[in-house]
């Protein structure tokens, strides 16, 4: 038996967090060290995983299957795609960051009594959400990825709930009820999905009989599985429905900006660029290779909802006050982008999708931690509480520029790729889509430049005075994102190359052709 | 009716009388050895209540404590040596003259009835989170039952350091009823069982030490209440065996299936009649429905978890709803099932108002007893929903899922004792505002039970959950799966508004203290969150055992 890489990469950051959390209430520093050990060894070992990932391989690359509970017909499967190996390496990538940006965020207030071990719980928590994000991208058993899917609502609740944004108006109780709320939204929204997708889920097993999905695909392709053409539109619509929140699609979105806004920086982080990815993932991987007829027959509705989502989410960010929450409203639009490229059905829809996932999670970073550093320094999330940032931390100021810029897609930065190609991909299938789409560019250009100009030009106003510049911690957080921004926007290849396989297998499972160009259908 | 049926109540032809003499009468034969896990239960409850009379009063609490683990202790080791001995599969049969049946379901139930009651025992045990009185170490028990609340008799038993020691053989007593109340395999014996489990609790709700005419009030409506459905219980077999003929369960499934061949000439008015059955099983089923809470028959419920001794309520809440639903699985698919067409939409109606019922009230409670109360009437819920199925797998389902939630209600109720204030056990939900802050650990064990009854993947709940909807699925009661879907989403809310009060809500200047348990309670707790997390992760083997126990015999 070979080494169990993918259990492993997903096991190390549990124990981590086992660890982290045993470590004493006093010895605060050593947890922190100890989380971000862990992280980076995760780190390496989905690094190793990348590099033994042969692009024109199997569909499925080292693969492991053990048996689970057999009543269920569950086993524990693993493998990874090209889509899974990619977003594998973004969470175990982001990660350290995350831990890095966070290193002060849960220091206890005051010396409360010697059990109250904040900071440990805070990095352990994070360490867990890695494990699950991790395992449920490697996941190729239904259940299997079900039940991750659910069980990492509970440590990103504690993590939202108990570890709030000490920027806050307001007084203490105020913020923590505000938190408090924020928690409980993203939980229950979140758990309604799950469960309806926990009814599509036995519908499926009294369907297939089965929950693996290479088991379901043979069944499908010689012909003992068929299922009835509403039986799969309502399975298709249990899962999309839970995807849908937690990617989140307009009109379910609404969590979203709460829990970003309440959360800290670094969980913020956690939630757009690393979990919510769970969500558009599994669509890929789920939704359109379990119920591929379904996913055609909903595509219509589903593209008009992401178009909404685009502009929609493009418009409120334009409106915001709050600077994270404006970061939430953008990040609600470039999902929509996202879901826009999956269900375009093309190639270069998908790929962009994915490249997007990965993009997205590298740009959303970058901006929010160094927002997060600004909020910290200012003690504000109000934009207007800002001005002249620049003249008194140019270093922050310019970091937060180009992650700004990244997220309005700036030919030269990686979410340009992507973004190019899901319009691409959009347009070639349905024109309409790809225009309409056009528009949430624009509006990205004025809420990022508005953003900009408003906190960091103009006069020094007198509570910026005196504003530290980045510290060497905060750089090692900033600066690598930014190289691989840069990187990637100048050479993605690497990523595309281990992605587009894995595009081309899905776009077989719905039995969709790109469409020609016109000139050559002619002929 | 004719001349001659009416000629034969009172007399028999010539030849019948001298053909059975007197003397070739047997002897009833009583397999001994199978009903070894009752007769232990039973002999040691008798010798309990000697205990109680010859026994110095020093001496009572440390014998009654070890006679009744020891009891359980040696009822579960038979259970297992009666499975193993093959009595779950190939060897099932019907034992003691056709009174009781001895098969996978069976020892199942009695095996779970037994190791929770065991286990909820430790905490009836419990002496060190009272504040001593006067110098004496006080479990949760009224010092004298008798002693009428406030009064200087009370005082003056508390004084003298009386503990009602009594609880032991009550829970003993009621523990045989448990254990023979799935096994009835005629009506008279399902009646019999379920006075000899109910008599005692009542008993033994009403002995809390603190806030006694609260639990004495507890224990009349639960009283009056159970009285009523017993009586609709005697009620239904007074028809059945009107309509069959038979209190014997093979029997009366023999006329309901229309295979009868011979009609009692007493009764051949009314056999075969159909509105009996109707009725008569729509009451027994009333009587039953009433034991595990299920809406319309669940007001007793919260009244009584809030008012009895919290480890009563514990022990109640998981031995009752399983012995009560081995008992109606029973009734359901052994004696009926010829009838499910005509049972079925009737529980598929209450299975829904159940768990919409149990859930939706839950919402709006202040008070920890009571969320769990209603709680549990939405797990009845959940329960009938696998209970419908009417498959092998919604047998075994429903064992496993039985298994799963009585540790789980055991575990959450002894956290419940810990958390104290001057008055005794801090119930209030206020009170509970930032538990997570004092006592991390014990707000920790009390998520992991909270997440387990909200059925979150990877805790015994979800495997439970889903074994349960996964057989109404199968079982072709998709609606049901919807309905208890949206009911465990209602759910989580209030589990989880338990959660974010004890974690982040900020303590309370006057809030309660978490009492430092003994080894006893410690390990009520422990097993509780071991079987929690073990069924959740790993429930193949547990599965198995359920499965391999779902065969009822006839």
């Amino acid at each position: 038996m070979s080494f169990p890489l993918l259990t492993a990469t997903a096991a190390l950051p549990a124990i981590g967090a086992v660890a982290t959390a045993a470590v004493p209430a006093a010895r605060r520093t050593t947890a922190k060290w100890l989380a971000l050990v862990f992280s980076l060894a995760t780190l390496v070992l989905a690094g190793i995983a990348l590099a033994r990932f042969e692009p024109g391989g199997d569909r499925y690359q080292l693969t492991e299957s053990h048996a689970w509970i057999k009543d269920f017909g569950v086993r524990y499967e693993l493998g990874v795609d090209g889509i899974g190996v990619a977003l594998m390496a973004l969470t175990a990538l982001l990660i350290p960051f995350v831990i890095l940006a966070g290193w002060h965020d849960a220091d206890p207030l005051e010396t409360k009594s010697s059990r109250w071990r904040p900071t440990q719980g805070f990095f352990a928590l994070i360490l867990m959400v890695e494990a699950m994000v991790i395992l449920s991208f490697e996941a190729t058993d239904v259940f299997l990825f079900y039940i991750l899917f659910e069980a990492m609502l509970i440590p990103m609740y504690f993590l939202i709930g108990g570890f709030g944004d000490r920027a806050h108006t307001g007084s203490d109780e105020n913020a923590a009820a505000q938190r408090s709320y924020a928690a409980v939204k993203f939980l229950l929204y979140n758990l309604v999905g799950g469960l309806i997708m926990l009814a599509a889920v036995i519908g499926l097993y009294v369907v297939a009989g089965t929950f693996s999905l290479s088991e379901i695909a043979e069944a499908r392709a010689n012909g003992s599985l068929s299922m009835a053409t509403g039986t799969e539109r309502w399975l298709f619509l249990g899962f999309f429905f839970a995807f849908a929140v937690k990617a989140p699609l307009w009109p379910l979105h609404t969590w979203l900006p709460n829990a970003m806004g309440e959360a800290t920086s670094p969980v913020a982080v956690l939630i757009t660029a690393v979990v919510d990815k769970v969500g558009t993932f599994a669509m890929l991987r789920f939704c359109l290779q379990l119920f591929p007829e379904a996913s055609k027959w909903a595509t219509p509705v589903i593209i008009v909802l992401a178009l909404i989502s685009i502009v929609y989410g493009a418009l409120l960010a334009v409106g915001q006050r709050d600077i994270k929450r404006l970061i939430a409203y953008a990040s609600i639009s470039h999902f929509g982008f996202i879901i826009l490229g999956i269900f375009a059905m093309t190639s270069q829809g998908q790929s962009g999708a994915t490249l997007y996932m990965v993009n997205h999670g590298i740009s959303t970073a970058a901006l929010m931690l160094v927002a997060g550093f600004l909020i910290t320094r200012r003690g504000s999330r109000l934009i207007a509480d800002y001005g002249g940032v620049q003249k008194v931390a140019p270093i922050l100021a310019g970091t937060f520029l180009i992650g700004g810029l990244a997220t309005l897609s700036l030919p030269g930065l990686a979410p340009f790729v992507s973004e190019f190609l899901v319009l691409v991909g959009a347009f070639s299938a349905y024109p309409a889509a790809g225009i309409i789409a056009t528009t949430g560019i624009v509006l990205a250009a004025l809420y990022v430049l508005v953003l900009y100009q408003r906190t960091m030009t103009g006069p020094v106003k007198a509570e910026v005075q005196g504003m530290a510049d980045l510290k060497v911690r905060e750089l090692a957080v900033v600066l690598p994102l930014i190289a691989l921004l840069l990187f990637l926007g100048v050479y993605p290849k690497p990523l595309t190359e281990i992605v587009n396989p894995a595009v081309q297998h899905t776009m077989s499972d719905v039995q969709k052709k790109d469409p020609q160009p016109e000139v050559e259908a002619a002929k | 009716m004719s001349a001659t049926a009416v000629h034969s109540l009172w007399t028999m032809a010539g030849g019948v009388t001298s053909a059975a003499p007197v003397e070739k009468f047997k002897a009833p034969v009583i397999e001994y050895t199978q009903l070894a896990p009752v007769l232990i239960v039973i002999g040691v409850a008798v010798v309990g209540v000697l205990v109680e009379a010859f026994v110095p009063r020093r001496a009572r609490y440390y014998t009654q404590v070890f006679l009744t683990v020891v009891a359980l202790a040696a009822a579960f080791a038979a259970v297992v040596g009666l499975a193993a001995g093959g009595y779950g599969t190939t060897k099932a049969h019907i034992a003691a003259m056709g009174a009781v049946a001895i098969d996978g379901p069976t020892l199942f139930l009695q095996g779970t009835i037994l190791l929770t009651s065991l286990v909820a025992v430790f905490t009836f045990a419990e002496r060190r989170l009272d504040p001593a009185a006067h110098g004496n170490h006080v479990d949760s028990f009224a010092a004298q039952a008798a002693s009428v609340p406030g009064s200087d008799s009370e005082k003056a038993a508390v004084k003298a350091g009386f503990t009602t020691t009594e609880v032991f053989p009550l829970v003993l007593f009621s523990v045989a009823g448990m254990l023979v109340f799935p096994a009835a395999n005629d009506l008279l014996t399902l009646f019999v069982a379920l006075e000899v489990f109910s008599l005692p609790l009542y008993l033994l709700c009403a002995v809390a030490r603190r806030k006694r005419l609260m639990s004495q009030e507890a224990a009349v409506k639960y009283f009056l209440l159970g009285a009523f459905s017993s009586a609709f219980l005697l009620f239904g077999i007074a028809l059945l065996y009107g309509y069959a003929g038979s209190v014997s369960y093979a029997a009366i499934a023999d006329v309901v299936d229309g295979a009868v061949t011979k009609i009692d000439p007493a009764l051949a008015d009314t056999m075969g009649n159909d509105a009996l059955l109707l009725i008569g099983g729509a009451m027994i089923l009333t009587g039953l429905l009433f034991k595990v809470g299920a809406v319309p028959f669940h007001m007793w419920t919260p009244d009584v978890y809030q008012g009895a001794p919290t480890p009563v309520t514990g022990f109640m809440a998981a031995a009752t709803k399983v012995a009560a639903f081995g008992a109606l699985l029973r009734l359901l698919y052994v004696v009926l099932p010829g009838l499910a067409w005509d049972w079925r939409p009737v529980m598929w109606a209450v299975a829904i108002v159940t768990m919409l019922g149990g859930a939706i009230v839950a919402i709006t409670q202040t008070d920890i007893k009571r969320l769990l109360a209603y709680s549990s009437i939405a797990h009845a819920g959940f329960i009938l929903a696998g209970v419908i199925a009417t498959t092998p797998d919604g047998i075994s389902s429903v064992l496993f899922y039985l298994g799963a939630y009585s540790f789980v209600t055991v575990g959450a109720f002894a956290v419940v004792t810990l958390v104290r204030d001057a008055g005794g056990e801090a119930t209030h939900l206020s009170k509970w505002a930032g538990l997570g802050r004092r006592s991390p650990l014990v707000a920790a064990v009390f998520a992991v039970f909270l997440l387990a009854f909200a059925g979150i993947p990877l805790t015994s709940g979800f495997s439970g959950k889903f074994a349960v909807f996964k057989a109404a699925a199968d079982g072709g009661a998709g609606g049901l799966v919807v309905v208890g879907v949206i009911s465990s989403a209602i759910a989580a809310f209030f589990y989880i508004r338990v959660i974010v009060l004890m974690f982040f809500s900020e303590p309370k200047a006057d809030g309660p203290t978490v009492a430092v348990p003994s080894p006893l309670t410690m390990t009520t707790i422990a097993v509780g969150v071991a079987v929690t997390l073990v069924l959740g992760l790993a429930p193949q083997y547990f599965l198995d055992l359920a499965s391999q126990a779902g065969v009822f015999v006839r």
